[in-house]
């Protein structure tokens, strides 16, 4: 209570009128929140635990694991699981390296560094949907940019969109390219956030390029990596919006591509099964929570440096 | 061994500054391209004659007019109920002392890991009983208060000396005008930060708004777009030109605002 009250007011008693000015700034802010995250938040976990929920009525029979055993059980959901586990393990590893190569450049005194980085970091900013349409197009079985760069390397065509086989890996490399700008961006702060007196200090020990790279570089640079990985672990587990314009709204040409959050809209959206929507959206919360909770510890370590 | 050495940099940046903008850049081209240019082997790099016809197709054939506009209120509207919402609760959390308040902050921060595609079937029916599914305040109003924003702004009020303040105070400020007389514009560059991160994420919204607008009237450019192509088939010259329009504004955004959103993602990933 003693350390809340310290500043200007101390000393002073606790009124209605310590409370009226501050409950007036934060109204607007507060209400909105509580309308739409505390309250959603809360009432989608109590909705999971219902079963047989109906949205019109409100009723339902009973309260337990149902939906949650019902979802484990459809092969739709299990197979969301694994490709969004598959697309985390792929995209995440395979963006964080190149990103941290192209970082690595254009953190060494190069010019062009404006135009380089407006090149890098233009597909953070526009929208899923129309470059996804653009990548659509790339992927095209006949006339497409991708197939016929594999022609030049005398590769047989790739049948990206249309055969299920292929499905997820054009949704990755999709994926890898839309996650690196994010990931240069991140990485480059970290690296202009080692102190270059490591560096002088390194150079006047006669250390070599190598040395100066492994034993300051990769050390100081880690906690950034580690905390970029995580990020992009938890919003890799999110991907959908990607599936609208590469799969014209379906999971995949065989309906094999199911996702987290694709199976939380289409359970929600398409089904209106709200009990095991409610269930997914739980289980996306948690997978959230786990790397976020990972996230924390490896800030904290990091205040260190 | 040096030139060896910056060639190599060079090369691999250029190279892969390529990859990034080739969609682009391949966007662009196509839809300048007339239907039968497209569908050659190989393809062209340049349009041989760059046709418009697209555009004008595209604009017929789907109101992108009031797809727009929509976007454009839409993320105006967001941008400024959050603005406002934002500074206010950053000066409470920030100047104003109230027992609790600390305690109070770091639940929110705690609740910035809930993911939004959690929230929608719950803000769907809310929603639904304040009568606005299917209209654009839909688009706007969950999207008021935002953890985030609020943290960013808050750290930025924080830095601002307290002499300054009670120098305010002295001269007989009340807390109103303080914090739009002095704080508000100290923390333009913030303000400005998180105006455009909050603009982007608006005008890409697609989740949220499949959920909740069904008619052409409400939408807006994304999910216009999503319907433009399983409307009219897969003319890819058509919908490149139609992804063009969609893409544009952020692009010459970005390209005018490049470093205050790139501080703004920098700051937001790293000390959040």
């Amino acid at each position: 209570m003693k350390k809340a009250l310290s500043g200007p007011k101390r000393g002073e008693p606790i009124t209605l009128r310590t409370f009226t000015e501050p409950a007036a700034y934060l109204a607007p802010f507060m209400i909105c929140l509580l309308i739409f995250t505390v309250y959603p938040f809360v009432n989608v976990i109590l909705l999971s635990f219902r079963e047989d929920y109906s949205l019109i009525s409100g009723s339902y029979t009973g309260v337990g694991l149902g939906n949650y055993t019902q979802i484990f059980q459809d092969p739709h959901f299990i197979n969301a699981l694994k490709n969004t586990g598959m697309y985390v393990l792929m995209v995440v590893p395979v963006s964080t390296a190149l990103s941290l190569l192209i970082a690595t450049f254009l953190n060494s005194s190069i010019k062009l560094q404006g135009l380089f980085q407006t090149c890098y970091f233009l597909p953070m900013v526009t929208s899923i949907t129309a470059v996804g349409l653009v990548w659509k197009w790339m992927f095209n079985y006949d006339y497409g940019l991708i197939n016929y760069f594999f022609s030049l390397f005398g590769i047989a065509p790739v049948n990206w969109l249309n055969d299920p086989r292929y499905n997820l890996a054009a949704l990755i490399i999709y994926g890898i390219w839309s996650m690196m700008p994010f990931t240069i961006i991140l990485l480059l702060s970290g690296y202009q956030n080692i102190n270059p007196q490591y560096y002088t200090a390194a150079k006047v020990d006669g250390a070599g390029a190598s040395r100066i790279f492994f034993r300051i570089t990769v050390p100081l640079l880690a906690p950034t990596l580690g905390l970029t990985m995580i990020i992009n672990v938890i919003s890799a587990s999110k991907v959908f919006t990607e599936l609208f314009p590469l799969f014209n709204g379906k999971p995949g040409s065989a309906y094999s591509l199911y996702t987290v959050v694709y199976y939380l809209f289409d359970m929600f959206y398409k089904q209106w099964q709200l009990g095991p929507a409610a269930a997914s959206a739980v289980i996306l919360f948690i997978i959230v929570l786990i790397f976020t909770l990972l996230q924390l510890r490896i800030q904290r370590k990091w205040k260190n440096y | 061994m040096k030139l060896a050495k910056k060639t190599l940099i060079y090369l691999v940046l250029t190279i892969g500054a390529l990859m990034m903008v080739l969609p682009f850049f391949w966007m662009l081209v196509s839809s300048l391209k007339t239907a039968a240019e497209v569908n050659t082997t190989p393809p062209t790099f340049l349009p041989q004659t760059p046709v418009f016809e697209n555009y004008v197709y595209a604009f017929a054939k789907a109101p992108f007019l009031t797809y727009f506009r929509n976007s454009v209120i839409v993320t105006v509207c967001c941008v400024v109920c959050t603005m406002f919402t934002t500074i206010l609760a950053a000066f409470a959390f920030s100047r104003l002392k109230f027992p609790g308040r600390d305690v109070l902050f770091s639940l929110l921060l705690s609740m910035m890991m809930i993911p939004f595609e959690m929230l929608i079937i719950t803000n769907y029916t809310t929603v639904m009983h304040m009568g606005l599914l299917d209209k654009l305040p839909a688009l706007i109003v969950p999207f008021c208060a935002s953890i985030f924003y609020t943290y960013i702004l808050r750290n930025f009020f924080l830095a601002i000396p307290d002499s300054l303040y009670y120098s305010a105070r002295v001269d007989g400020a009340s807390n109103w005008r303080y914090l739009w007389r002095i704080m508000v514009p100290m923390a333009k560059p913030a303000l400005v930060t998180i105006g455009l991160l909050n603009a982007i994420a608006c005008w890409n919204s697609f989740l949220w708004t499949v959920v909740v607008t069904d008619s052409k009237e409400v939408r807006t450019l994304p999910f216009g777009l999503y319907a433009f192509m399983t409307s009219s088939g897969i003319r890819y010259e058509r919908l490149m030109a139609a992804a063009t329009i969609v893409v544009i504004p952020m692009i010459l955004l970005f390209i005018f605002c490049r470093k205050s959103i790139v501080t703004g993602v920098s700051r937001g990933g790293l000390k959040g």
